[in-house]
């Protein structure tokens, strides 16, 4: 499938455009990262995962925040200190609109934030004595926390302290309690994404191996999902499907998420992964230590549900695969009535993507459900396997680019002229004010869940809002459009 | 008041800065001269001859127990030894946690922010043997010491030390200004050990601007936790400590940007000397019966 033959020739002039105005070894350098997609490929041809270049707006995050934004901080019922100076919590409190079950403060903490606020003593003399202070505290005043991370910021690997020693440390002194720390300092690797692995590896090394057997019933149809965080709470809105088809969902990861799930875990029959950037490493784990298979799926769209539900069924007896084709044919009636409130709303209007994990190339179907067309999109922090997979979504003359930078993505959004543009806070306000209705895709614009049948109705009302705003008809002055006062 | 002079004593752990720089100091009060010692070593022992103390109480360890540097006054750092020497112990972290050169970073701005500098002549930073990182740089970094003076000896590993402290005064001698005074030799009585040290400076583009013999009295005087100057004042050794004392007061503003040398000319240095030996490149890597077969 292509797109229109002119959208290539646009891309294709964007990209040659953008590169001219750059110095050029930057030039060199960014020109690996964008390209216009070919049918046939297979990677998209763009490089992805290196260092972003000094000098361009980069919008990319840092480990810290993969491990402690991402990966660990939906966990509900422990509690995550952010260790080191106290910006790195304050920017990061309140988590991403990752919903929960639970009583804040008393038996979840996803919206507290705890830090060990570093002076310059603790710099010189090292925080250790500190953070096993806080671990004291916290015992104190949140008796009913389930187990502890430690989510280090930069200066605890520039000066050497001993996390580890201190949570073994105090791991005995309350009797076993689950005490994780996790090496995640910004500085480490190109972008966030190495905060997701590390985070993934210190749930292995420290859930996993050392949790004690408890009693657990198991039923044939146990399965976990796997990199949901609840924005918005969507991962209520698929845990909905899977129990209809008759599936037992026994863990969340992490959106909703508590460190019982994490550990019964290793029990499942299936894995199944949203976010497959954030979470494949222990997906991965769990395959080779528990024989666990794990399966891609992808709840943006009727289309995408529909195929992700029977994947997930082909795992199991003709019963669930029964009642999978139940579950397909009740919520057909309300996907239609979705589209055909919104599809002539929106029909042939075009989309600009720039979002992290998975969003670049899961959502693009759902725009397709209603009659939209996505021109052009990228990942902050995606590596090649993204880029091969994004391969199976994405039409010819698809402008991509990886870890886009500022001047690039505005380049690329004035020639193209998208009907919508759907990325970040951080680029929102830029393209509003350029007149480009837009949509946050990380946070849902304080909206959703987006994902499941439920999702869909949600995300087609929400980009039908921004779309066709009265607003933006609004944005001409006057004497642009030969208007009289 | 003259102008403040502000001087350094850098070189390889244990070759005798402390004592040396001690002693000079003690010598340069005897001059007249007002003096404040701050010492940039974790193990805070750069003034315990002037103080006849074991270890002062340091800037950062009051600091810690205070809340943060911001709850301390000058005076409770500030200590007065021989001749009204003003000591003050930067400190620093027990081995192997935290940053020590950080340390010295807050150490410093506390004093310069209080008035620690102000109505003396000479400070002088007593700084830990190697410049393993920015913080213990910082002494040398814009609008502190002027001048430094490398305390080395005959042995190679001083030799080598010499080198790298002098590629970090040039890193810094163009943004702020730090010279390189000259360098200073503690004998240790290895061969060649004055005809080394001239060449060194030479090929470093300063001067060695005195060789301290080696001498006991050092040692009986440092048992009973003085100076030379103030334990044998008489002694040729104390004599010694003057004449460096003098000729570091004579050469204000002579200080210069060193042109520190590569590995391969320091090695073939030695090797003119006869100190190491060239090296037979069939052997490298041999275990001792590979080499004899």
């Amino acid at each position: 499938m292509s797109l229109n033959p002119e959208q290539r020739e646009q891309a294709e002039a964007a990209i040659k455009e953008v590169l001219d105005e750059y110095p050029d070894k930057t030039a060199k350098k960014r020109a690996k990262h964008v390209s216009v997609f070919k049918e046939g490929e297979t990677a998209c041809q763009v490089k992805s995962n290196v260092k972003s270049i000094p000098g361009v707006m980069t919008i990319r995050g840092c480990a810290y925040a993969g491990s402690k934004g991402v990966v660990w901080g939906p966990i509900k019922d422990m509690i995550h200190i952010s260790h080191g100076p106290v910006g790195c919590g304050q920017y990061s409190w309140a988590a991403r609109r990752n919903y929960y079950i639970g009583t804040t403060g008393v038996d979840t903490f996803v919206t507290m934030q705890f830090t060990s606020d570093f002076q310059e003593k603790d710099i010189v003399f090292g925080g250790d004595k500190k953070l096993a202070k806080i671990i004291d505290e916290i015992q104190d005043l949140f008796p009913l926390n389930h187990g502890i991370t430690i989510q280090s910021e930069c200066p605890i690997g520039l000066i050497g302290d001993d996390i580890e020693a201190v949570s073994k440390k105090k791991s005995k002194d309350y009797e076993g309690k689950t005490i994780v720390p996790v090496r995640c300092e910004g500085f480490r690797g190109v972008s966030q994404s190495l905060g997701h692995h590390i985070a993934n590896d210190t749930i292995r090394d420290w859930v996993f191996d050392k949790a004690e057997p408890k009693p657990f019933e198991a039923t044939p149809y146990d399965v976990a999902i796997i990199g949901d965080y609840n924005i918005g709470g969507d991962a209520w809105s698929s845990r909905i499907l899977l129990e209809e088809m008759g599936l037992r969902v026994i863990a969340q990861w992490s959106g909703d998420g508590s460190l019982a799930e994490l550990e019964n875990t290793p029990k499942a029959k299936l894995n199944i992964l949203h976010c497959y950037r954030s979470m494949n490493y222990i997906s991965r784990h769990m395959e080779e230590k528990y024989g666990i298979p794990w399966v891609e799926y992808n709840f943006f769209g009727p289309t995408q549900i529909a195929q992700s539900l029977r994947r997930i069924a082909e795992f199991f007896d003709d019963h669930i695969k029964e009642q999978t084709e139940k579950v397909i044919a009740k919520y057909a009636p309300l996907a239609e009535a979705v589209i055909a409130k919104y599809r002539p709303r929106l029909a042939g209007k075009k989309v600009m993507l720039f979002v992290g994990g998975l969003r670049p190339r899961h959502v693009i179907t759902a725009y397709e459900d209603l009659g939209m067309e996505v021109i052009g999109t990228g990942y902050e922090f995606g590596h090649n396997d993204d880029y091969e997979r994004t391969s199976h979504y994405i039409k010819d003359g698809t402008l991509i680019y990886d870890d886009v930078t500022g001047l690039e993505f505005e380049r690329f959004v004035e020639k193209l002229q998208p009907d919508l543009v759907a990325s970040g806070i951080k680029e929102k306000y830029v393209f509003q004010k350029m007149g480009f209705p837009f949509r946050q895709m990380h946070s849902w614009d304080y909206s959703g869940p987006y994902h499941g049948y439920d999702g869909f109705a949600i995300f087609a009302r929400d980009m039908d809002m921004a779309l066709n705003a009265p607003v933006w008809k609004k944005t001409k002055a006057p004497w642009e459009t030969g208007e009289t006062v | 008041m003259s102008d403040l002079r502000q001087i350094a004593f850098y070189g390889k752990g244990g070759i005798g800065k402390s004592t040396t720089s001690q002693n000079t100091l003690a010598a340069l009060a005897d001059l007249g001269q007002k003096i404040l010692i701050v010492g940039c070593d974790p193990k805070a022992d750069s003034t315990r001859l002037i103080l006849h103390a074991k270890a002062q109480d340091t800037v950062l360890s009051l600091a810690a127990e205070a809340g943060s540097v911001e709850d301390l006054e000058i005076e409770d750092v500030l200590k007065t030894g021989y001749k009204d020497i003003r000591c003050v112990e930067s400190g620093g972290p027990e081995p192997g946690v935290g940053c020590a050169g950080r340390g010295v970073i807050t150490s410093i701005n506390f004093l310069e922010e209080n008035g620690a500098y102000d109505g003396v002549d000479y400070v002088s930073y007593d700084v830990l043997g190697d410049v393993v990182c920015g913080g213990f740089a910082m002494p040398i970094r814009e609008n502190k010491a002027q001048e430094i003076y490398i305390v080395m000896s005959g042995e190679m590993m001083a030799m080598y030390a010499a080198n790298n402290i002098s590629k970090g005064i040039l890193k810094y001698a163009h943004s702020g200004g730090v010279r390189l005074g000259g360098l200073i030799c503690n004998e240790r009585q290895t061969d060649k050990e004055l005809e080394l040290a001239e060449e060194l400076a030479r090929r470093l583009g300063t001067k060695m601007i005195h060789f301290v013999p080696r001498a006991n009295v050092v040692q009986h005087a440092e048992n009973r936790r003085m100076t030379v100057i103030e334990f044998a004042p008489d002694s040729q050794q104390a004599d010694e400590y003057r004449t460096l004392a003098k000729k570091i007061h004579e050469n204000a503003g002579k200080g210069i940007i060193p042109t520190p040398i590569t590995m391969d000319e320091l090695e073939d240095m030695l090797m003119q000397f006869g100190i190491i030996n060239q090296v037979d490149e069939s052997l490298v890597g041999k275990k001792a019966a590979e080499a004899a077969a």
